[in-house]
Formats: structure tokens, sequence, C-alpha cells
């Protein structure tokens, strides 16, 4: 009984000094993030809330005014009073069910304005469910599953491209290529983990497959986060296909990699769907095992030739973070910041009025540290201005943009080197 | 082309991969047998072998195969703590507080690795063993070779030590009835101690060989937890041969049913055949209840 009581006056306490605890001096801005940040995509979470947080304080200090990104240097939301932006981050661990209560929890219980993440299509699908039922923005940094524009949703935005737009880059690079060197490719395999992200891009690419004449001759699901991918690489293998299209997230990226070397499966040119293939920890964890891999990407920073200013943005995320940018982090970056003006535009907190100033959005190329044509939404939320590239890792796992080529810093290395004559 | 070599491949792959699941599989039944408790943190100490192996690497420069001993010892003193930490005051506890506990324990451990070392994926980049050894065809990964016959070499030990050795019988009699055990003078708290450290030890082996070709982060001992918990049921309650039996079979029916009928089903196919098993051996292959 004692210890009740005992209880009872902390708690009595904790409560009036929650009273009493004055209210905040400057008003702020509460955006809702929710990624993975624990589980097998942990890091890649991590890395866009990295991107998020280096967004936020290029706009709520004064100091990088001299960067040409939206609000740089404007310390804080200039139609808002100066508002500084802050993000309140939540954890899905890849989970839909906990991506979709975790929406909720942002939007009745953290009283934020608008809604951000959450990396894995599925969760976002879910996720974004929920805002639209409760009418309340929901604004996708780099969820690549072209269905989440296709809903019909009003209240749904992605600033970055989809895997129709990511696929056709690659299946347009190949025909260019094709056409360049007089190489006749005959026939494709797609290989994809069993979520809606791999499932969407699998679909997609036999689809741009059958549309240039290429026979799809091995189609291989498997489950994420598998202990072993030696019978699916042994259908590759027995299937021999001209070019191997793979999608799926980092573990079995670099599984699949092992796998290929060990059972000495020599695709003469890979094309991956980018995640796994493209995360930084999956370069760290294969070395140079990964030269010969192109993926579809949206960002590379050897884009600083064409570029300048994403030299000084990487190396304040490099000194802050330890990493370069990841594809998924520069757009999650380039993201938050057109989020950032459009709230800034509406001058308002209001839902409605956010919608409608996301839905004006017009940001031209040269604002991004991404390759794109700039930031305009269509009736859908997906923006219209994107471009894809097509990357390969060469000389020891360094990442050159091969496509388009009046990007390109180099040629692809076609067909890869065999196992037995690498290095 | 579905080819004679590709298949025999799938087998010999299989059966490496199998090796493996068995030895975890068998450090899993051996506690159980011992004393009818699940430990269902065997994954997440799985893990911590794994990664035992790595900084190893990283911060020493030692090569996962010789840091083998490291890590069978290591996992073997954190076997003996669990037990007289945790697992010796839920002996007379509810079956439920026994699976929360360890439950609990797993969860525990995950979280702190991924806090201490951040939910990065590693590898270890250049092992002594690495590489494939090519025959007629069939390739077979060295570190996976070599890890499957030091997996085979750990179980046969372990099996001469259970079922030769005095140490043995005095383990077999406590987990038989523990109250005759103590009345022949045999310390049970001391043989079941001996147990969680030799079968946490079968982690430390099992880590150690996977290091050298596996990626390491803080839950990838989770599906390697659940293939044992099949394996285990499927060899029969109790019976440490039958669980490694029943590892390897998991590892080529999940590699030839994902070659032959399709990827993404390959795991259905492993519950497929445990289920088979309870339905029509209930106690499992070797079940002693």
């Amino acid at each position: 009984m004692k210890k009740g009581l005992f209880i009872g006056f902390i708690a009595a306490g904790l409560l009036t000094l929650g009273l009493a605890s004055p209210a905040p001096a400057q008003e702020v801005i509460k955006i809702g993030s929710i990624y993975p940040l624990t589980g097998p995509v942990g890091q890649a979470g991590i890395n866009n809330k990295n991107a998020i947080e280096l967004a936020m304080e290029i706009i709520n200090t004064t100091k990088y005014k001299h960067l040409n990104v939206p609000l740089a240097g404007a310390g804080g939301l200039p139609n808002l009073k100066g508002a500084k932006v802050q993000v309140v981050f939540s954890d899905h661990q890849g989970k839909p069910d906990l991506g979709l209560s975790e929406a909720e929890r942002m939007i009745t219980q953290e009283k934020v304005v608008v809604l951000t993440g959450c990396y894995h299509s599925n969760v976002t699908e879910t996720a974004s469910m929920v805002a639209e039922r409760m009418k309340f923005p929901f604004y996708n940094f780099e969820s690549s599953s072209p269905k989440l524009t296709q809903r019909g949703y009003k209240w749904f935005f992605r600033s970055s491209p989809h895997d129709e737009t990511f696929s056709e880059a690659m299946f347009a690079f190949v025909k260019e290529y094709g056409q360049k060197k007089k190489i006749q490719f005959k026939t494709i395999a797609v290989m994809y983990e069993d979520t809606l992200y791999g499932k969407d891009s699998a679909r997609i690419e036999k689809l741009l497959a059958d549309k240039a004449g290429y026979k799809v001759v091995a189609d291989i699901p498997f489950r994420r986060g598998a202990t072993s991918l030696t019978s699916e690489i042994q259908k590759l293998k027995a299937a021999s296909p001209d070019i191997f299209f793979p999608t799926c997230y980092i573990s079995d990226a670099i599984l699949m990699t092992k796998t290929s070397k060990e059972l000495d499966y020599n695709a003469p040119m890979v094309m991956a769907q980018n995640s796994g293939h493209t995360e930084p920890s999956f370069l760290e964890a294969v070395g140079k095992d990964a030269d010969g891999i192109a993926s579809r990407e949206e960002f590379s920073l050897d884009l600083a030739k064409h570029k300048p200013m994403l030299t000084e943005i990487n190396q304040m995320y490099k000194d802050r973070y330890g990493r370069d940018f990841s594809g998924p982090a520069a757009r999650a970056f380039v993201g938050f910041l057109a989020l950032c003006d459009a709230i800034n535009r509406a001058g308002s907190t209001n839902p409605e009025a956010i919608r409608e100033a996301i839905k004006k959005t017009n940001i031209p190329g040269d604002k991004l540290i991404t390759p794109w044509r700039g930031i305009q939404f269509d009736e859908n939320g997906q923006n219209i201005l994107v471009d894809a590239i097509v990357i390969q890792y060469q000389d020891g796992a360094k990442r050159y943009t091969i496509y388009p080529f009046n990007l390109a810093t180099r040629e692809i290395v076609y067909p890869i080197p065999r196992w037995s004559e690498r290095k | 082309m579905l080819t004679t070599e590709i298949i025999i491949q799938t087998i010999v792959s299989g059966i490496l991969m199998g090796c493996i699941y068995a030895l975890v599989a068998v450090g899993l039944c051996l506690i159980w047998g011992l004393m009818e408790i699940v430990n269902f943190a065997h994954g997440d100490y799985l893990m911590m072998a794994m990664f035992t192996s790595f900084w190893a690497y990283t911060l020493a420069g030692i090569d996962p195969l010789l840091s083998l001993p490291l890590c069978l010892a290591l996992l073997f003193a954190i076997g003996w703590f669990t037990y007289y930490i945790i697992i010796k005051k839920l002996l007379r506890a509810t079956f439920l507080a026994q699976i929360l506990a360890t439950f609990g324990l797993g969860v525990f451990v995950r979280y702190l690795a991924q806090y201490m070392w951040s939910p990065d994926f590693r590898t270890i980049k250049e092992p002594l063993l690495a590489g494939n050894i090519g025959i007629g065809g069939i390739f077979v990964g060295t570190p996976q070779l070599v890890a499957s016959i030091i997996c085979v070499v750990a179980f046969v030990f372990l099996y001469v030590l259970m079922n030769k050795t005095e140490l043995g019988f005095a383990i077999l009699a406590t987990s038989e009835d523990r109250e005759a055990a103590s009345l022949m003078g045999i310390d049970s708290h001391k043989m079941f101690a001996l147990g969680w450290g030799v079968g946490c030890g079968c982690l430390g082996v099992a880590g150690a060989m996977m290091a050298n070709f596996f990626y390491i982060f803080p839950e990838v001992g989770f599906n390697f937890g659940l293939i044992a918990y099949v394996a285990v049921a499927l060899g029969g309650f109790g019976s440490v041969p039958g669980s490694f039996l029943a590892g390897i079979i998991i590892g080529v029916v999940e590699f030839l049913s994902g070659l032959i009928i399709a990827p993404a089903f390959k795991y259905a196919f492993v519950f497929l055949i445990y289920l088979l098993v309870v339905f029509i051996k209930p106690m499992g292959l070797f079940g002693r209840y």
C-alpha cells in the first residue's frame, strides 16, 4: 500500500510539472516521418532520417544561404512567422501494420501537419491509406512501386520517379547500347523479392521486355530475407539469360552476389532495380565483387560534374554521419526541401491549404541535387519531371554513370568478366 | 535447362547448408532434451557468435577460422551464465514464464546488438577460406564445405561426449531424473549449466563458420532460429542425432523444392514436410516423447 501511495505522489508530481511547463517560445511546424529504423532495412531508414535532418538544418539555420536549394538559410519558414521545422520520427520495422498504426498515432496524437515516409512501398501503401481516409497530406520521397500513384488518391504525393520510369531507363539503355554496338539481346531473367516492391518491379520489367521483344526465360520470385539463394541462382544458371534483372533489398542483394560467385554464375549483364544493390553497406559488404553490376539510379556522386553544389552538400552529410549520400537519401533530401517549400507557401498548417500548395509545387531542376528536370505533380500526385540514370560499378566498386550517354562518365563494361577471370 | 548437373549441385549445396542448420538445431535440442526449456534466444545467440567472429577479424585481424575457439569459449560462457543468472530461477516456474524469459532475452540481445553496432550489414571481406572448388561442373564454396565438415566434426564430438563419457552420462542422468541424480552426488545445477554451455557452444561453432560466407547484422539469427525449431520438432524433441539429420533434410528440401517447384514456396515445403511428420509420427522422427 505504501508503495502505491509513493507512486501516486510521483505521478501527481510529474503531472503538475507537465502542466506547469512553459509553452514553447517559438512555434514549430511538426512533420511526421515513418521509417524503418530497426530491422533488416534499418540502416536505409537511418540514412533517410539523416538526410532529412540535414535538410532541416539547412532550413532552420541561417548558415547555408549560399546553397541553391529551396529555403536555404531561411532560419525557419518565413510565411509562418519564422516557425522552425521539426520532424517527429517513428519506426515501422518494415511492417505494414505497424506503418498503419504509426500513421494514425502521428496524425491524432503527435499533431503533425503532414506525413512522410515510409521507404518500403508496402508500408507506404498502408500508411497513406490512413492519411487518405483522414484527409491528411502524405508526401512520399522514395518508395518506387508505381501502384502507389495509380490509386486515385487525393492526398498522396510522390516527388521521385517510380519503377516504370526507372525500368524504362534501363530498357532504353539496353536498346540504345545494343544499337550502338550492334549487339542483339534476346533473353532476360527477372528475380525479385516477393513484396509489393519486387513484384511491381518485375511486372513492369516483364511488360517492357515484351514490348522490346525480349524473351523472359526465367521468372523467379523469392522470399525476402531468405537464409539461402542457392536454388534461385541455380535456376538462373540453367536459364542463362542475356541480361539479368534483380530486384531486392540489401540482405538479399549481398547474398545474391555471394551465391553467384560461389556457384560461378556469370551473367553477361546485370541491371538491378536500385535499393539493395545501391545501398552503401552493400558495397561495404561485397567490395569489388560488385563490379559489373549496373543499376538504375536517380543519383550518383559523379553527377557533381554537372551539379557542383552536390560536392558540398555531400560533404556536409559525410561530416555529420560518416557516409556518402545514397540514392534514397538524396531523394529524401530533395523531397523534404520541396515539401517544406510547399508548407511555407501554404502559410498555414491547415491540411487542405498544404495539399493545395503541394499541388502547385514548381521547383526547377537546378535547385535539386538529383538529375531531374524539376518537381511538378500531376493529378495523381506523381512528379512528372523525373528522370532516371543508369550506373555501373567498376574498378573496385566505384560507381559511374553510364546512361544517359550525355551525363555518362564511363562506358559500360560488357560482358561482365567471369568470376574466374577476376582478380 | 534443368540438367542433372544442376540438380546434383543443388543437392550438394543443400546438404552443406543443412549441416549448419543441423548444428544450430542440435544446440537447441540439447537444451530442450535436458530440461524441457525452449531457448527462444537461440537465433540471437547465433548472431552473437557471428559478431564475435566479425569483431575478432575487424579489430584484431584474426581470421574466423582461428577465432573459432574464441567463439566457442565465449558462447559456452554465455550459455553457462544464462543458466545461472536466468534459467535457474525458472526451473519451477510455469511454462509460459520460461518462454517469456528466453524470448525476452532474445529481444534484449538483438536490440542491444543493434544499439551497440547499428543495424548495418557486415561481412568478413577476405577470410582465409574463400573461393570455390569445382569438380566436374559442380561448384562447392570452400567456406561452405569447410563449415559443414567442422559442423559434422563438432556433432560427432558432442555425440561421443554425451554417450561415451562419464560427464555425458551425468548430464543424461540429470535430464532423466534430476532428484535421483542429485542423490547420486551429481550437482544438477552444474549439469544444467554445462548443458546450456554446450548447447550455446554449438552456436559458437556454427556462427564462426557462417561468418565466413554469410552477412552479419543484428537480426540475422531470426530465420536460422526458426529453422532450428522446425528441425528439432522434425527430428523429435530430445533426440540430438534426430535434430542433426532433420537439419540436413531441411537444407535439401529447401534447396530442391526451390529449384524444381518455386523459390517463393521453398520454406512452405520445409514446413509441409514437418506437418507430414507430425501427422504420421507426432513425436518426430526419433522422438523420445
